[in-house]
């Protein structure tokens, strides 16, 4: 198992320094001078010289390279240029809150995602099956945005029940995180019911029946533990999806989070924290795929020895 | 007495087993009467999407002079949805068509050739499947900047990866099947092959994968003008539109559920269409599922 983890570590160490060398570059692709972008736009030249060499951008391009990746590995990630405050500490002030909205929503979604799948399955081709995946399909097509500003004008506008905007109490985390898990739970029902029905169609499964296994044992113990193979890879996939849907999430809630510091970012040109940013959510992607790998690795031993 | 037996074409078949489920119908309908009415908004619409300002109706609610209500600025809805179709669909279609042209062609190089031209692609391939979401979209109009044609190239590149992954899979089982071993035999070119015998394999599959992308790639568009990437006030783009009408939620919610509504069924008539194609085209859920 050691040896699995191992291998499945080295094999995201290319990735992940292919994803950094693209994220230095992209500070180089940016329109106009990025010493310019940083001093300001009524800085003078000298300053801007000054600003050049702060940065370190005089350098040659190797050495601004190494710069950058040994800064990264002690987290510095520069000033924010919007804020003048260390990268670092903007992101640290804002993760907890992208965090617990993402756990928020993965949980709930996942649960009620397997549970409609797994109704579906059971009951193939009537009326909880046809329900279940109508409200997949429309899960899978309702854009976040506009399912966040419904659920504003429904629960918190009209009936009250529900703040609007801010994260202060578990009140606040409601709205935003069925608005970010709607889609997942949509896409786990639907993938959830595709595995069951084909592995209720399997041989152990009749066997099972045969010797007289009660029917919920039958589902819950035998089909289960095997249908969920897939799904374990899926939800890898739509942690994934969360991460980039609470960019657009929490911009319709006002959440204080990493996906409103990008936004934000991208409309400031504030780049050191956009270059973060991207890093940060596609390092945080890449590690929760080598978690979802090795967990596969533990349900399903085939893969292991391979 | 009827005629004589029908030939069964793959085609045929195909129509056989689409026309069975009234959902999908349903959708390529929808999909077809929006296509036209897109293409013919400019001689429908009743009023200017863009010019046009009824200072008197401001926020109006839907009436027989605007069917579907008028803006906080005066502008009649039904016109602007109507003409923001257009937009949607362009921005839909086009992405997805530039990132399944892309993806495909890398796919069959990498599933073909293999070798270091496969470790390259592929390898590529996962990088870009290394941003989430729609991170990568918006990391590229960061560097493009805003505005549609850039969301368009932005959305088409975060197409190619997973195209490129769908196709190298089936050529990759596709190219050691007797016909195409066949093929080699007689001396066809490497490009006669893939072309002629391994991508109309692969094309039922990329058709599949491209109407359900399409839902995803307006999602995704409409996403990135929401954010205020990008189309830029005052086109009628439903994205850009619901981003307006946030900030009279409270005394005017019809403005913000106009365009949802229009976003919601559009990409549903899209996922409903591509899961009525898959399990058309789909030999192995003829009948039993």
């Amino acid at each position: 198992m050691i040896a699995y983890i191992f291998k499945r570590l080295l094999g995201v160490l290319p990735t992940l320094l292919i994803v950094a060398v693209l994220v230095f570059f992209f500070v180089h692709l940016l329109p106009g001078d990025p010493a310019r972008l940083a001093a300001g736009a009524e800085a003078d030249e000298q300053t801007v010289e000054l600003v050049r060499r702060d940065l370190g951008l005089d350098q040659p391009m190797h050495k601004q390279f190494m710069r950058f990746i040994g800064g990264v590995l002690q987290g510095d990630f520069g000033h924010s240029i919007r804020t003048k405050r260390p990268v670092i500490d903007e992101i640290a002030d804002r993760f907890p809150y992208t965090l617990k909205l993402t756990l928020a929503a993965m949980g709930w979604s996942v649960v009620i995602g397997l549970a409609i799948g797994i109704v579906a399955a059971v009951n193939r081709n009537r009326w909880p099956d046809r329900l279940g995946m109508a409200l997949a399909v429309s899960g899978i097509s309702f854009p976040s945005f506009a399912l966040g500003l419904l659920l504003i004008t429904v629960f918190a506008v009209g009936l009250g029940w529900l703040p609007t905007v801010g994260a202060e109490s578990w009140r606040h985390y409601i709205l935003p995180s069925l608005t970010l898990g709607a889609g997942v739970a949509a896409v786990m029902a639907r993938f959830t019911r595709a595995s069951f029905v084909e592995v209720l169609h399997e041989d152990y499964i009749r066997t099972a029946r045969a010797k007289g296994v009660p029917e919920r044992q039958v589902v819950l113990k035998h089909a289960l533990r095997n249908a969920l193979i897939p799904v374990v890879t899926m939800m890898g996939l739509q942690f994934g999806f969360l991460l980039g849907g609470s960019i657009v999430v929490e911009k319709v809630f006002n959440w204080p989070g990493l996906g409103r510091l990008l936004v934000d970012a991208v409309e400031m040109r504030d780049y050191p924290v956009i270059q973060a940013e991207v890093l940060l959510f596609s390092m945080q992607f890449i590690l929760i795929n080598l978690v979802v790998d090795v967990l596969y690795g533990v349900i399903n031993p085939t893969i292991r020895y391979k | 007495m009827s005629s004589a037996p029908q030939v069964r074409t793959p085609a045929s078949e195909f129509w056989r087993k689409f026309k069975r489920q009234p959902v999908a119908v349903a959708a390529l309908v929808f999909v077809l009467l929006l296509g036209l009415l897109a293409l013919t908004a400019p001689w429908l619409v009743p009023y200017d999407a863009e010019d046009y300002f009824d200072y008197d109706r401001i926020n109006a609610t839907p009436s027989a002079a605007h069917w579907l209500g008028v803006d906080a600025l005066g502008r009649d809805i039904f016109s602007r949805i109507l003409m923001g179709a257009r937009v949607s669909l362009v921005a839909g279609l086009v992405s997805v068509l530039v990132g399944s042209v892309l993806g495909t062609t890398l796919g069959l190089l990498a599933g073909y050739y293999e070798g270091w031209w496969e470790r390259l692609i592929m390898r590529s391939c996962d990088v870009l499947l290394a941003f989430p979401g729609i991170l990568l979209a918006i990391g590229i109009v960061a560097i493009l900047g805003g505005g549609m044609g850039n969301v368009i190239l932005a959305v088409a590149i975060y197409s190619v990866p997973t195209f490129a992954r769908l196709v190298r899979g089936n050529t990759l089982a596709l190219k050691h099947l007797t016909y195409v071993e066949a093929a080699r035999s007689i001396g066809a070119s490497d490009w006669t092959i893939i072309t002629r015998h391994i991508l109309p394999g692969t094309v039922s599959t990329v058709v599949v994968f491209i109407t359900m992308r399409i839902g995803v790639s307006i999602i995704t568009a409409a996403s990135l003008s929401f954010l205020g990437m990008g189309a830029q006030p005052p086109t009628p783009e439903w994205g850009a539109m619901l981003n307006e009408a946030r900030s009279d939620m409270v005394n005017a919610p019809h403005i913000a559920l106009m365009p949802s509504i229009a976003i919601f069924l559009t990409v549903l008539a899209f996922n409903l269409l591509g899961d009525g194609l898959r399990d058309a085209l789909d030999p192995k859920l003829d009948s039993s599922r």
